[in-house]
């Protein structure tokens, strides 16, 4: 059989293909199926592993398989909740495929009938103190989400930045979106009534990002960047704006039976899914689609990943409900089809049938058990410190240490009215009711990924949800960006399952399930790939009169160390989850009973880096000697181990958190006070103020 | 009645409306830039927000549209508007305010809290402010650089029409660190930071709340 042109499907898919449908595709066919059946769409070599997670919980409400999850929150209201990544769009065009990113988790957010309230970044970015494409990147990707989130008016509350050279050509930017719903008015993307009406809603559909999905599935190569542009989408954010306002006000109606945003795969994707997911089929009227370019092959209009679209299915004789809200808003809309009892996906054309498939055709595509090669662990090198202040006062420096203040000072924070704990903090607080509001926390050290892609993939899940614990929040759920390199390649396949079975035997440890997910294969640029990097993001709830903050308080305070220092320094530190959940136990009742009034978990840069930020939180110095630590370790080990697992926090009340800490099996050390305008970690001493120069500074003076 | 002018793009109106129902008290609504009418309402906040995408110049495209005649209208008799960030920037295009908002100097969007002086504590937005009085409020914008002539400059001076003043640090590079100002009658207040972003301490802080006050002192005295 020879190969139809401009299909990515292996000769073996291509087989299943003609089988299942009993003849050859037409051209087409072949396009959407080569949609539907890309790693980005069907999830066909990860799905298999995804099952190990735990999926179901007393408060997940829309579980893992729509386009973002919803769990409860209280007796009204639920919380919506998804993450994405948008990679290999932002390495070619940073400034839109950084944007599009966000467009996309928020209709996937409007699409479950929730109000998005709060978007989250977690960035990794290549080497900008060398390479000045990295630089160009990073710039522009922050370009890119400040103008689209700020214009959409969702606060963007916080995320993650690192840097590595292993993202100099494929940085990873991943974004979380949190919608807010009443828990009865939850609109999934299914189409599960015969006769309800299909309509396309948002911008007229164009040429861009036409194949963006299969573009998305495989590696990225120097030199091809030209050739794959159009593949990128573009943004509009005032009419992402405009779909959040009037469809909170079309939701409002009942008219709405179901929901899908057009994301990747766009058309082909929104369509047939959402009749798919409802055991039904479609014909759809391919002359009633608005275009914005009159003259389209049909292949195009079916591929296209044009931004800002929404396919909404309607309750048959409720539309022009519907269309007067769009018109008030100018929305353009197209009523493009109808739901049908045949599981059938029909698309008809000036008249003529052009597309006649099993609507499961589309919907489930084959998977695969790709082969596994394990890496050994990487060695790791210990650098020789001879100048312990020097050592310290550089690493503030450092990128992946130093304030990020350039670049969330670059995102509205505080639209809405509900942003608590602002970003600067272990996690963010943002207000649902006058009472509560829930947290969010991200977690990920993709270099310790790269040194050991288990115990990196356990400290991100164990990290993102410290996070949230120490501003004062309890866990209710977790979302995962799973970037990973070119499946295909047994190596790159065993680092995601072994990625995948630490998340799963730490959501089941700690009791979390996950609601959504994103996988993310492909990430190598010129056969290289990129650092592991399974990004966790952790919802939690928290009461608005026992939240937390890092920053020193009071000059007098006790700092207390909680949990234990092992020699872990440069190393992917070991995680226990059965330790964190003891730990994580004891801090919130500290912050419960209000025995502490500072806390911070400590990640990188160990607990020297951990107490300066404390330090600069508050605008305090602190008197300490680390030398005095029990655990018979070397000072550089006692400053800068990353063990996980640990907490600093401040009391006026020694002996409660001692004693609390003994009670749960776990070690509390008081390290000294708070107090005066140095910083004194007992084996060198720094001035708060230099100190606080160099971390406040570090990134800024790389991009200058 | 409060009304809260809101344009596609809009997206601090229901901030506003909510500072100024749940935590002033006060009756308040939303006005759909399409619903001409405005009399019947007692005060006109203009919101901040990207009205327009920002197409143009931040505020340009608003100030174009036909509502804005009944605003002009309903400001000359008198009543108290308010217009913050995005919603000064129209203020300005349309010629309600004097002056321009133009590209922040570091080119970039910034948001944070600044501190202010307040110059004005006549106009409808600040007679329950003190003189001096050192202000916290955010700001959350691209395009605040304040910039006038130097003969609306003086004149802005000459009538105390400087109603806010960046203290500290400019944020924007803000001609005469001008953060916000009022016309000669005081009526009409723009200012680029976010008042109903701080009148909570929850949020922050509560500065901004005296700005509603005053509004609210303005049209009970106007009675």
């Amino acid at each position: 059989m020879k190969r139809p042109p401009h299909v990515s499907l292996t000769d073996e898919e291509l087989e299943i293909a003609r089988k299942r449908l009993g003849r050859e595709p037409n051209g087409v066919e072949w396009a959407m199926l080569d949609v539907m059946w890309s790693e980005h769409c069907s999830y066909k070599s990860s799905r298999p592993l995804l099952k190990m997670f735990p999926t179901q919980g007393k408060d997940i409400l829309l579980p893992v398989g729509d386009d973002c999850g919803v769990v409860r929150f209280d007796d009204k209201w639920a919380i919506a909740i998804g993450m994405e990544s948008h990679n290999h769009p932002s390495a070619i065009e940073p400034v839109a495929g950084a944007a599009t990113g966000i467009g996309g988790i928020v209709r996937d957010i409007i699409s479950k009938g929730a109000k998005p309230i709060a978007c989250l970044d977690p960035l990794r970015l290549g080497d900008i103190k060398k390479d000045e494409r990295s630089k160009y990147l990073f710039e522009n990707i922050v370009k890119g989400i400040s103008s689209y989130g700020n214009c959409i008016g969702v606060p963007t509350v916080g995320g993650q930045a690192e840097f590595s050279s292993t993202f100099n050509k494929n940085p990873l930017v991943n974004v979380v979106c949190v919608g807010l719903v009443e828990a009865d008015k939850i609109i999934k993307g299914s189409a599960p009534v015969a006769g309800d009406t299909m309509m396309l809603i948002g911008s007229k559909t164009g040429r861009d990002g036409i194949h963006g999905v299969t573009f998305a599935s495989e590696e990225l190569t120097t030199g091809k960047e030209e050739e794959v542009r159009p593949a990128v989408q573009i943004e509009d954010p005032l009419s992402e704006k405009l779909l959040i306002d009037s469809f909170m006000e079309i939701y409002q109606t009942g008219a709405v039976r179901g929901c899908k945003d057009l994301g990747g795969g766009g058309f082909t994707c929104a369509t047939s899914e959402i009749v798919y997911k409802g055991g039904k089929g479609a014909i759809i009227d391919m002359d009633k689609i608005h275009l914005r370019e009159p003259d389209m092959a049909e292949w195009e209009i079916v591929l296209s990943e044009t931004q800002e679209r929404m396919m909404l299915v309607v309750k048959k004789g409720q539309e022009d409900e519907v269309e007067k809200i769009l018109d008030k808003w100018d929305v353009p809309y197209a009523r493009i089809g109808v739901v049908t009892e045949e599981p059938r996906y029909i698309i008809k054309h000036s008249g003529k049938v052009i597309v006649d498939m099993p609507v499961d055709m589309l919907g489930e595509a084959p998977t695969f058990n790709r082969p596994v090669e394990p890496i050994p662990k990487a060695k790791i090198v210990k650098p020789k410190i001879s100048d312990l202040k020097k050592y310290f006062l550089d690493l503030l420096k450092e990128p992946n240490i130093a304030c990020k203040k350039w670049i969330y000072q670059q995102y509205d924070n505080e639209v809405q009215d509900r942003t608590v704990i602002k970003p600067g903090q272990d996690g963010s607080v943002t207000r649902i009711t006058d009472k509560a509001g829930i947290a969010l926390g991200t977690g990920c050290n993709s270099a310790h990924c790269g040194i050991d892609a288990y115990e990196g993939a356990k400290e991100a899940l164990a990290e993102a949800l410290r996070n949230i614990v120490a501003v004062g929040a309890r866990p209710i759920t977790l979302v995962d960006c799973l970037n990973f390199g070119n499946p295909e390649k047994p190596q790159a396949m065993w680092q995601f399952k072994t990625a995948v079975e630490a998340l799963a035997e730490g959501m089941k440890a700690l009791d979390i399930p996950v609601v959504s997910g994103n996988v993310s294969f492909y990430n190598e640029s010129d056969g290289k790939a990129i650092d592991p990097s399974p990004v966790v993001t952790v919802l939690g709830k928290v009461e608005l009169d026992k939240i937390m903050t890092m920053g020193l308080k009071d000059s007098g305070d006790s700092i207390i160390l909680i949990g234990e220092t092992t020699p872990e320094f440069c190393d992917a530190p070991k995680v226990d989850f059965a330790l964190e959940k003891k730990t994580n136990a004891l801090i919130l009742d500290l912050i419960e009973n209000k025995k502490i009034n500072a806390c911070h978990d400590l990640s990188k840069g160990g607990l020297a880096v951990g107490l300066a930020k404390m330090a600069f939180n508050g605008g305090k110095g602190f008197d300490v000697d680390v030398s005095k630590l029990e655990e018979k370790i070397d000072n550089n080990e006692k400053l800068f181990s990353e063990s996980n697992a640990r907490y600093v926090v401040t009391t006026r009340d020694v002996n409660s958190v001692v004693e609390a800490a003994k009670k749960a099996g776990l070690k509390a050390q008081v390290l000294g006070k708070v107090g005066g305008d140095t910083l004194n970690y007992g084996v060198f001493s720094a001035s708060l103020k230099d100190a606080k120069r160099n971390w406040g500074n570090g990134l800024e003076e790389l991009l200058i | 009645m409060i009304g809260v002018l809101q344009f596609p793009g809009s997206n601090c109106d229901l901030d506003v409306i909510h500072a100024l129902k749940d935590v002033l008290k006060t009756d308040a609504r939303l006005v759909f830039f399409k619903e001409q009418e405005l009399s019947g309402l007692d005060g006109l906040v203009i919101p901040g927000g990207f009205s327009y995408g920002d197409h143009l110049r931040a505020g340009a495209v608003a100030a174009k549209m036909p509502v804005l005649d009944n605003v002009k209208k309903f400001a000359d008799e008198g009543n108290p508007v308010l217009g913050i960030c995005n919603g000064f920037q129209i203020l300005c295009e349309s010629g309600l305010l004097p002056g321009a908002l133009t590209k922040n100097t570091s080119l970039k969007f910034i948001c944070k809290w600044v501190e202010m002086e307040v110059g004005n504590t006549t106009s409808a937005f600040t007679r329950r402010y003190k003189k001096g009085e050192i202000i916290r409020m955010p700001i959350a914008h691209g395009e605040g650089r304040y910039f006038c002539d130097e003969k609306t400059l003086k004149e802005l001076k000459a009538n105390g029409q400087i109603c806010f003043r960046y203290r500290g640090e400019n944020p924007n590079g803000a001609l005469d660190n001008i953060a916000g100002i009022c016309n000669k009658e005081g009526n009409v207040v723009g200012l680029m930071p976010h008042p109903e972003r701080c009148s909570e301490k929850l949020l922050g802080g509560e500065d901004g709340k005296k700005m509603f006050e005053s509004m609210l002192e303005f049209i009970k005295n106007r009675k």
